[in-house]
């Protein structure tokens, strides 16, 4: 399997905060990766550095054959690295369509007809057409999850990185979601879920990363990750 | 379609009023009223679509209209060459300092845009050429034909650029530039990560709407026979810039315009009738009630009156 995205030896300091210290990692073309870690232990600051948020202090970040790293934010979106924002970040002025027409335009370069065309395919897919021309601010709190999915997928990504797309969801909730996500990475998308809700990593993921503290302290199948005595120490303490 | 007929006849009706209308008065308060139609409707297109609020707008404002003085002074320069150097100068100025201070967000800029019109301010005082603290008189010239007086002149360029600035303001809006700018307002993260290169953007909207202002001011010292530096970097311009979508409303073109229209014809009868000091206290009164009852302006309230029905 060839790497869609490699990282190599990423350091990531906040003043003397070390927030990422050394991390390399490889994600493969059509992989379904779960990153895990306790609070505070750099999971949004990595994929922060990786989509573009954040500058690294040191490292590298390979995507798709191409060094990433110093380019901006939009310009690694048109690369195909897309992202959902763990606290939902909609474009509350517009429609939920609308929202989605912003990719459409910015990397896809399509105009309205057809970016409208597409958007409401993602939107049926993803099981959020019959809000189409509501706005984004009357949506529940799972709509929400999903428009940062489908306006993610809006920008026609190899990449999509899925932040906490399921924190304070009730059980039937995550399904939807986890459904959600499968259904994206058989029709081709590398995806990176970081999640909390540990019981839904396990069930996504095929290869599983823990960070503590910046570092990563283990790897490995999901399986075998919640048998690491590592990875128990970080999450209970010991 | 309607949108460009309604556009030449507003022009028209200009044409018109100019060729009946004698009382001179009109067209000195008239002229007024456009500028700021011009100065809001370039607020807006970065205050207003981006949400970066700019307290700058007379560092603009000034530099177009300084910028007119001192090529008129040099050159005896026509009245279009004059905008169309005071519409370049300020556009750059709007560059350059849209490059320093872009990368600011919220209240810091709007600090930073309050910074940039007292420098503006203090480098005008202190250049003789163009007149120093105690300003510049300038001769004006006789009016190009087809017109019999020289405000009447004015009142039209205004008018004309008025036009001009909102098929700009609405180019802008609707294209795909405008939803760029509405996700910048929205989540610049959120707008980044869409693929929107918001920095780009930014500078943008920064540039056309500081050329813009540039050219409101560019027709001023011709308007006064006089320039200064107190008078042409006033906050007033500011407040009048943002105050104005503030009432009429941000998200459309028609906001600043009908909101420019109200509040500068108010404050003109204020002016005349009651005194100038009121006419402050009536922009700030009125601000209030209208963020307080009607926070998306007057454009905002007729749409939800109409949608209830």
């Amino acid at each position: 399997m060839s790497a869609l995205l490699s990282i190599q030896g990423l350091s990531k300091s906040f003043g003397g905060f070390a927030a990422l210290s050394g991390v390399s990692l490889q994600v493969g073309a059509g992989e379904r990766f779960g990153l895990i870690g306790p609070n505070g232990s750099g999971k949004t600051t990595l994929i922060n550095c990786v989509s573009g948020l954040l500058r690294n202090d040191a490292g590298s970040i390979v995507f798709d054959d191409e060094e990433v790293s110093r380019l901006a934010a939009y310009q690694r979106t048109r690369r195909g690295i897309a992202r959902s924002f763990q606290v939902p970040r909609p474009f509350h002025s517009m429609t939920v369509l609308e929202n989605l027409l912003v990719p459409s335009a910015y990397v896809a370069h399509m105009k309205d007809a057809e970016g409208e065309a597409r958007a409401m395919e993602i939107l049926k897919s993803i099981g959020l057409a019959d809000k189409a021309a509501a706005h984004a601010n009357q949506l529940s709190q799972v709509e929400l999850r999903k428009l940062e999915l489908a306006r993610a997928m809006a920008a026609q990504p190899k990449l999509l990185i899925s932040d906490e797309a399921m924190a304070g969801l009730a059980g039937n909730e995550v399904d939807e979601v986890l459904a959600i996500l499968f259904k994206l990475n058989e029709s081709g998308i590398t995806i990176i879920m970081i999640e909390h809700i540990m019981q839904a990593v396990m069930r996504f993921s095929q290869r599983v990363i823990c960070l503590d503290a910046g570092k990563i302290i283990c790897e490995g199948t999901p399986a075998g990750i919640v048998k690491n005595v590592d990875v128990q120490k970080a999450y209970l303490g010991a | 379609m309607r949108f460009w007929i309604g556009a030449a006849l507003v022009l028209v009706v200009l044409g018109a009023v100019t060729a009946t209308v004698q009382y001179e008065y009109f067209f000195f308060a008239g002229y007024t009223v456009l500028m700021f139609i011009v100065l809001s409707t370039a607020w807006n297109i970065l205050g207003g679509y981006a949400g970066y609020v700019n307290f700058g707008t007379p560092a603009f404002f000034g530099l177009g209209a300084y910028t007119a003085a001192v090529l008129y002074k040099a050159t005896a320069a026509p009245l279009v060459l004059q905008i169309a150097a005071a519409a370049v100068m300020a556009g750059a100025l709007g560059f350059g300092a849209g490059l320093l201070t872009l990368r600011l967000r919220g209240i810091f800029f709007a600090i930073a845009t309050i910074a940039l019109t007292v420098i503006m301010e203090t480098v005008f005082i202190n250049w003789r050429y163009a007149g120093g603290a105690t300003g510049l008189q300038l001769l004006r010239p006789p009016p190009t034909a087809p017109f019999d007086s020289y405000i009447k002149m004015l009142f039209v360029v205004m008018g004309i650029s008025a036009v001009v600035s909102v098929v700009v303001a609405r180019y802008i809006e609707r294209s795909w530039l405008g939803r760029g700018l509405r996700a910048i307002r929205d989540s610049e993260e959120a707008a980044e990560a869409s693929g929107v290169p918001t920095l780009r953007l930014k500078l943008f909207a920064c540039t056309v709407s500081g050329a813009l202002m540039g050219v409101a001011g560019a027709p001023m010292p011709m308007y006064l026979s006089f320039i200064e530096p107190a008078s042409t970097f006033n906050l007033n311009y500011a407040v009048g810039a943002l105050a104005s979508p503030m009432i009429g409303g941000t998200a459309h073109w028609l906001g600043p315009v009908i909101g420019a229209a109200v509040l500068s014809s108010l404050q003109q009868i204020i002016t005349v009738t009651v005194s100038n000091e009121m006419n402050v206290l009536l922009v700030g009164v009125v601000l209030v009630v209208f963020v307080v009852v009607a926070p998306d302006g007057i454009v905002g309230l007729f749409r939800r009156l109409f949608s209830r029905k």
